[in-house]
């Protein structure tokens, strides 16, 4: 696949003439799972907000690992765990990279994005959140960037404000500038909405709260797959995302800290890998990342993601996003024409997620019928029950886009719920 | 397609649109909340017992077509039985959802509710079909929590 690397500006049109279209059939056979068959029929994943399919070479890394490099990181005086430990620190330098930190020493390996703000929320919260204190989300967070922050508020006694959304799915920016006072110590918000799509203005957001005297969070499990993501540019103080959601395998997931207050935190969990020296009565710790890495990290699942990172800059993020857009403008269209079908979420910044309830027939009723067309989706609240609980639904069909799906995936996305009229309408 | 077919029969269809019993019964002396989170079905069942017997059962709430369909056959299938009865027409269905095994006894006592047999092809849809029968129980138990299928 011949690739050229160009700079170009998301929201300015079609991306500039020196890229190479794209084209999904370029890169379909490099997913084993695309190939498959669902019910006798083609496969048409779309449920990418959910988790996102592996590429061979992803696939092949983690192999690799396990049958040529693997043996456990740091310590080791051997070959194999040296080039263990090489090939594992490289991989946060290549996150690094991706993300535009300034230093890879701010890159801490975990789970997921969940975990990640739980990490932050118990090791940053409990240490400068107190009673009183405020700390504000918003109505668009996923139940992961919601739950954490209430049970720190629980333990500290603070307290939680909510920005509210517009009909179309967009925060009302005007409500969240009055929610900021002086007692704002952190405001948490997700870059791109898992159940709408909406697309959050988090530069803007992050310089008002800067401007509150608050630190920021930007929860990027849903813009990291789509979105070219410079944490220096967006001036947040942590940033998250899961590896799965960009090609990479589950169980691993980064937070971005800035060096300062990552290194002011204190340890998440305790053991091995994360001390200096450590007695019966006293324990040092080692500096961040280590601090916040105890026990033998995902190894092979960072080297993973490090290779879906490879795979995603090798395509280039301007051009997934391009198509992106322009397969969501083909979805909405089509979708739009479907009788009795409400697209939920229309916000004008969006990314290829789309959400939608139909007149006669329940999601979960069009999730069962459609995958009995071979079209996988997500129904139901996707974690997201204050949204759902805003527009007054109890759950919503979700079809989320990714770039290696086609227009013939949305095709028989609309032949799919032609069968669910079939039987319901 | 054939599977597709016996889940979704005409029978459950026509219950999922016109649900019958679907109302609130303020004089019940039994009523229980049941929520299924994984497709956000709610339903609240009420159940009036009068000397061992279900005198009227009724229920509110919205859900998916089976869920909804499920709950309005229960209440058909219940109204004048025996609270001993109402338990062995629950276990059978429940067998008929998740093993498939069943003797000539279940099909008698099953009746309409055969219809339901395509379920079990559709191992996350067999929580849709019971929610309404477990919040029927807690409501029978005077269980105060509401019943969660998941």
């Amino acid at each position: 696949m011949a690739v050229t690397t160009v700079k170009s500006t998301r929201g300015q049109g079609s991306p500039t003439p020196l890229a190479p279209a794209f084209s999904p059939d370029d890169i379909r056979g490099d997913f084993p799972i695309l190939q498959l068959t669902a019910h006798g029929r083609r496969l048409a994943y779309l449920d990418n907000a959910a988790t996102s399919q592996k590429p061979q070479a992803v696939i092949a890394a983690i192999t690799r690992f396990y049958n040529s490099q693997n043996a456990n990181i740091h310590r080791g005086v051997y070959q194999l765990s040296m080039e263990a430990t090489a090939t594992y620190e490289a991989a946060r330098e290549r996150v690094r990279q991706f993300i535009n930190a300034t230093d890879s020493r701010e890159i801490v390996f975990v789970r997921g994005a969940t975990e990640a703000i739980n990490l932050v929320a118990t090791s940053w919260g409990g240490a400068n959140v107190r009673s009183g204190d405020e700390i504000i989300l918003s109505t668009l967070e996923h139940h992961s960037n919601i739950v954490p922050w209430q049970m720190l508020a629980k333990r500290a006694g603070a307290v939680l404000r909510v920005i509210p959304i517009n009909d179309v799915g967009e925060l009302c920016l005007d409500e969240y500038e009055k929610l900021l006072n002086p007692r704002t110590r952190l405001v948490a918000i997700t870059h791109v909405s898992n159940a709408l799509g909406t697309i959050n203005p988090v530069q803007r957001m992050v310089r008002l709260a800067h401007a509150a005297g608050a630190l920021t969070l930007v929860d990027g499990a849903q813009s990291v797959p789509h979105l070219p993501i410079d944490v220096r540019a967006i001036d947040c103080d942590f940033f998250v995302f899961s590896g799965h959601k960009i090609c990479g395998p589950t169980g691993i997931g980064v937070l971005y800290a800035r060096e300062p207050i990552l290194q002011a935190m204190p340890p998440y969990q305790g053991g091995g890998d994360m001390i200096e020296t450590v007695t019966f009565d006293q324990t040092t710790y080692a500096p961040a990342p280590q601090k916040f890495e105890a026990g033998t990290p995902n190894i092979s699942g960072a080297l993973g993601l490090a290779a879906a990172l490879d795979y995603i800059t090798g395509i280039g993020l301007d051009r997934i996003g391009g198509y992106e857009q322009q397969l969501l403008l083909y979805a909405q269209e089509k979708l739009t024409r479907v009788k009795g079908l409400k697209i939920v979420g229309t916000a004008a910044e969006k990314a290829a997620v789309i959400s939608f309830v139909l007149a006669y027939a329940h999601p979960h009723d069009v999730g069962t019928i459609l995958d009995g067309q071979g079209v996988a989706i997500r129904t139901g609240h996707h974690c997201c029950q204050p949204v759902m609980d805003r527009y007054g639904i109890p759950a919503t069909a979700r079809a989320s886009l990714a770039f290696y799906n086609t227009r013939e995936d949305v095709d028989q996305l609309v032949l799919g719920l032609e069968k669910v009229k079939e039987v319901f309408g | 397609m054939s599977d597709l077919r016996e889940l979704y029969q005409e029978v459950i269809l026509d219950h999922a649109k016109k649900p019958r019993n679907f109302h609130t019964m303020p004089d019940s002396a039994h009523a229980a909340d049941g929520h299924n989170p994984l497709c956000g079905d709610r339903l609240r069942v009420f159940v009036r017992v009068e000397n061992g017997v279900i005198e009227d059962v009724s229920f509110t709430g919205s859900g998916c077509a089976i869920s909804t369909a499920s709950a309005s056959m229960m209440t058909e299938a219940l109204n004048g039985k025996s609270l001993a009865d109402a338990q062995a027409i629950f276990e059978s269905f429940h067998n008929l959802l998740t093993t498939g095994n069943h003797a000539d006894k279940d099909e008698e006592l099953l009746g309409k509710l055969a219809v339901f047999g395509g379920v079990r092809e559709f191992p996350v849809r067999v929580k849709c079909a019971t929610l309404a029968w477990h919040t029927l129980q807690a409501a029978l138990q005077g269980s105060a929590a509401p019943v969660k299928t998941e």
